[in-house]
């Protein structure tokens, strides 16, 4: 622990530090371009200079300096503050005058830092270099020639991403940032690009002349497109959503989100249902909220009634829908749409125990039936920090592109029963290791074997699953043995879909439908009542993600039209019905939830799901795994398959190729 | 420097190229330089496989080569890494050729001191036999480029011509080379001044006069 001394304030740093964290942890600002504490250093903008003795009498880049005992650091003399002048005059000499039209004007560490460093005026007088815009997809706009070479975005797609294909070309002042013939960026994190850019070269191109940040209402959320549970802060101005950006949070998604996270926002206004419908003559038409609780209370359900939660719900609606069916007297809830029926009667047997922090320092990873880089980008991004510091990665299922080596044992589960010597030997040598099942390991039925080969390898069991309401609704019961299924046999009056658009509803025919949720997608088709109901961002929620995090998320916005959140809709239903729930607020309704389920309460933490259970001894894997259940990443949710945005990447992305092909 | 730029990647580029592939020679070539490298770090020959993978492309094409797109692409999986850290590399040093040349790519050092001791001239003269920069003359024998440095100051003005380096230039002694090389011969490499050997002082030396003949122990008179 080598010892400093900043602007005469002497302080202890950890080993390994550089001068700039030095100089952080001083509480001194430092100002810099290319330095970013997650990736490598690259040493290049020289905007970090600080004056450092013992060394030459010359200012150092902080960034690229090891701290070491008895170092005087200077972050205030004059040196320091003509040399960072003298880099910010060099950096201005190519940067456009941009700001007034820049995307990224009132959040530009550029803008920032030239208010604090930068000439009144420019000594150059000479032509300014200007660089053609490249394209990078329908995610990032570019404006090369703003484009101070900090290389950060460079070393984003190789580092973290793992996909190499943003490169600088050419040297000098002809140096540029191009992709190879300027493809488009083509993996789940592209446009974490954007947020690393320091200037407006890298802006969103969706978001392209919609708002300013000072103009935007920012409020704290959690992600719902996958069981991640990234952290995010919703930017709304009026009724509208405009962007979605990360928020740090190291133990859950660092500070990067994936494309559909960010992107599918503008679904948000698209397809939306703004008013109840009721279905008349097999058409469904609108109504009032009157008329449509009519239509339910007149099927008169009783205790025959079921309710089937979708993916991207909250824990209260969860709750609330719950506490509405016990009232009438009926336990018919289950979660898992697509009609699995794996055991829960031990959660720690359907979370991912080892959490997204802990995967990364295992030694021996096996993948059992999951697409993580589509079903979870931001824990692929732990995997391939794992196999980084050297662990193997072996996968079970049809081959998709890894970013990082890995080998495939085949599609065929009974390998499971008897894993080459490759494996267990390298499961033996690992010091911590880990299997993952995925979603279709679970759709295989390879729930009991993953866990008997966890514990045969001595290996720590997680589960990954891809629906954001998983974990919450499963610590809130609902689950029917036989799945689905269970359901189907009760043959209820009514059916209540919390979102659920991935049931195959025409195992209902019986059952009045009623879909109660944000978009007119699956479910809301096949549906004979529809309830408007708020999106993620139109409602406070608790969401448990799929290592069992409890987080909590802010209402940023009203719901449009007559759709309200979602819990009022079901208090309001309870009364429709004549039963009482007990709760007429949602500070009674969370106070409710809880009392039944009082790790929910517990924010930020991970809910302890007790041991995991014994192994049964008689689990055979059998079956294969043909394909996993995600065909196509973009469009994974009806909010990402109502926005422009996605469809578009979906079609430039994934399906370019082919449209290509049809063209021509 | 400026204008240097990627061949665009056209269909007819990609019939000529594509399927390109090392000669037995350059293969073994290739492997041989890989071999330097401990394993896994085979990326580190990019550079000698770019330099083989060029040649050989002046051999097919008759000119000083270049590295068509198809042929980046090529090492690139020939080294098992990404396309773009291959194409950074060729992009980043002016060695490597990013467009067609010529049989003769004749380079015309244009830093301070060749300027002062007249590459201008050199390079007029270079233009008035219809050189013009960064394309191939009509006859596919000429390319020009002006470059910067080659480390010749002690003999500028000089060009660099494909492998070998012309010094000490006037123009005459300019288009005695280029005359020489459109012939089919092969000048004499170095300096093209008359009793000059290498970098010596020009006009014979100023300093250890008695070590131009023989070895001579100076040490008697310190």
């Amino acid at each position: 622990m080598p010892k400093v001394t900043v602007d005469g304030q002497e302080i202890e740093v950890p080993n390994g530090a550089t001068v700039l964290q030095a100089c952080e942890l001083a509480g001194k600002e430092i100002p810099r371009f290319c330095y970013h504490e997650r990736l490598s250093i690259a040493g290049n903008c020289r905007m970090c200079l600080v004056e450092v003795k013992p060394g030459p009498p010359k200012p150092q880049a902080s960034c690229a300096l090891p701290a070491t005992e008895g170092q005087e650091i200077r972050t205030d003399s004059e040196m320091v503050k003509t040399a960072r002048e003298g880099v910010m005059e060099f950096l201005l000499i190519n940067h456009p005058l941009d700001c007034p039209i820049c995307d990224q004007g009132g959040e530009c560490d550029l803008q920032d830092q030239a208010m604090m460093y930068g000439r009144g005026g420019s000594r150059y007088e000479e032509n300014k270099r200007a660089v053609t815009s490249k394209n990078m997809g329908p995610l990032i706009k570019t404006i090369m020639t703003r484009c101070i070479h900090c290389t950060r975005c460079v070393r984003f797609s190789e580092e973290i991403a793992g996909v190499d294909e943003i490169g600088a070309l050419y040297r000098g002042e002809d140096m540029q940032i191009t992709t190879y013939l300027e493809q488009a960026a083509k993996h789940e994190l592209s446009a974490n690009v954007i947020d690393l850019c320091p200037v407006g070269a890298l802006t969103s191109g969706p978001y392209a002349y919609e708002s300013r940040p000072w103009e935007l209402k920012k409020t704290l959320g959690i992600d719902v497109s996958d069981a991640v549970g990234a952290n995010i802060r919703i930017d709304s101005r009026g009724r509208e959503v405009l962007r979605v950006l990360p928020r740090d949070n190291d133990e859950v998604n660092e500070e990067w989100i994936s494309d559909k996270a960010r992107y599918q926002v503008d679904g948000l206004t698209r397809r939306r249902l703004d008013k109840p419908f009721i279905r008349k003559r097999g058409k469904l038409q609108a109504a009032s909220w009157g008329e449509a609780f009519k239509a339910i209370a007149k099927a008169k359900p009783g205790k025959s009634i079921a309710a089937i939660a979708g993916d991207m719900v909250d824990c209260e609606t969860m709750f609330a829908a719950k506490a509405l069916l016990e009232a009438a007297g009926s336990k018919l809830i289950e979660s898992r749409q697509t009609g699995m029926d794996y055991d829960v009667s031990n959660l720690a047997a359907v979370n991912f125990n080892s959490s997204f922090v802990g995967i990364e320092d295992a030694g021996a990873i096996l993948i059992i039936g999951s697409h993580i880089r589509w079903e979870a980008p931001l824990v692929n991004v732990r995997i391939r920090k794992a196999a980084k510091r050297g662990a193997k990665v072996f996968v079970v299922g049809p081959e998709w592109d890894t970013t990082y080596p890995a080998e495939f044992l085949g599609n065929d589960l009974g390998v499971l029963n008897k894993l080459p010597a490759s494996v267990t030997d390298t499961f033996k040598g690992a010091e911590k290791s880990a299997v993952i099942l995925g979603a279709a390991g679970f759709a295989a039925g390879a729930h009991e074997a993953a866990l008997a080969v966890t514990s045969k390898l001595k290996a720590e069991f997680n589960a990954l699953h891809t629906a954001a309401a998983r974990m919450g609704a499963l610590m809130l019961g609902f689950a029917q043995k036989g799945g689905i299924a269970d359901i189907v046999k009760a043959k209820p009056k009514v059916v209540l879909a919390l979102g659920a658009d991935e049931v195959d509803w025409s195992l209902f025919d019986g059952s009045l439908k009623v879909y109660l949720g944000h978009h007119g997608d699956k479910g809301a088709h096949a549906a004979d009542v529809i309830l408007p109901a708020a999106a993620y961002t139109e409602k406070p929620g608790t969401y448990v993600n799929t290592e069992g995090r409890v987080q909590m998320s802010d209402k940023a916005i009203f719901a449009p039209g007559d759709a309200r959140e979602d819990w009022t809709i079901l208090r309001a239903l309870a009364d429709a019905l004549g039963v009482s729930v007990g709760f007429d607020s949602f500070a009674e309704l969370r106070a409710a939830m809880t009392a039944e389920v009082p790790a929910l309460s517990n924010e930020g933490e991970i809910a302890d799901y007790g041991a995991l259970p014994a192994a049964p001894k008689a689990a055979k894997a059998t079956g294969t795994i043909d394909a996993y259940p995600i065909t196509d990443f973009y469009l994974t949710n009806p909010i990402a398959r109502a926005s422009t945005v996605m469809q578009e990447c979906s079609a430039e992305l994934l399906h370019g190729d082919e449209l290509k092909e049809a063209a021509e | 420097m400026a204008g240097r730029h990627i061949a665009p990647d056209t269909p007819e580029l990609r019939e000529r190229w594509g399927g390109w592939t090392f000669t037995d020679a350059n293969r073994e070539k290739a492997d041989w330089h890989i071999k330097k490298y401990p394993e896994g770090r085979q990326k580190s020959a990019v550079m000698p496989l770019l330099d083989l993978a060029q040649r050989q492309v002046g051999e097919e094409t008759d000119t000083q080569g270049w590295l068509p797109l198809p042929v980046i692409e090529y090492i690139a999986e020939y080294l098992d890494m990404p396309v773009i850290r291959v194409l950074e590399v060729a992009t980043f040093y002016m060695m490597y050729n990013l467009v067609p040349v010529g049989k003769f790519h004749v380079q015309v050092c244009g830093t301070t001191p060749c300027m002062l001791r007249g590459s201008d001239e050199i390079i007029a003269a270079c233009k008035a036999r219809g050189m013009k920069f960064g394309e191939v003359s009509e006859d596919g024998l000429w390319t020009l480029t002006e470059v910067e440095c080659m480390g010749n100051c002690a003999t500028a003005p000089m060009v660099q011509i494909n492998d070998g380096n012309y010094e000490d230039l006037n123009v005459e002694r300019l288009h005695a080379v280029l005359d020489a090389l459109a012939a089919g011969e092969q000048p004499k490499e170095g300096t093209q001044e008359p009793g000059r050997h290498t970098s010596e002082p020009s006009g014979g030396p100023t300093t250890l006069k008695e070590m131009v003949d023989a070895n001579h122990d100076y040490r008697s008179n310190w």
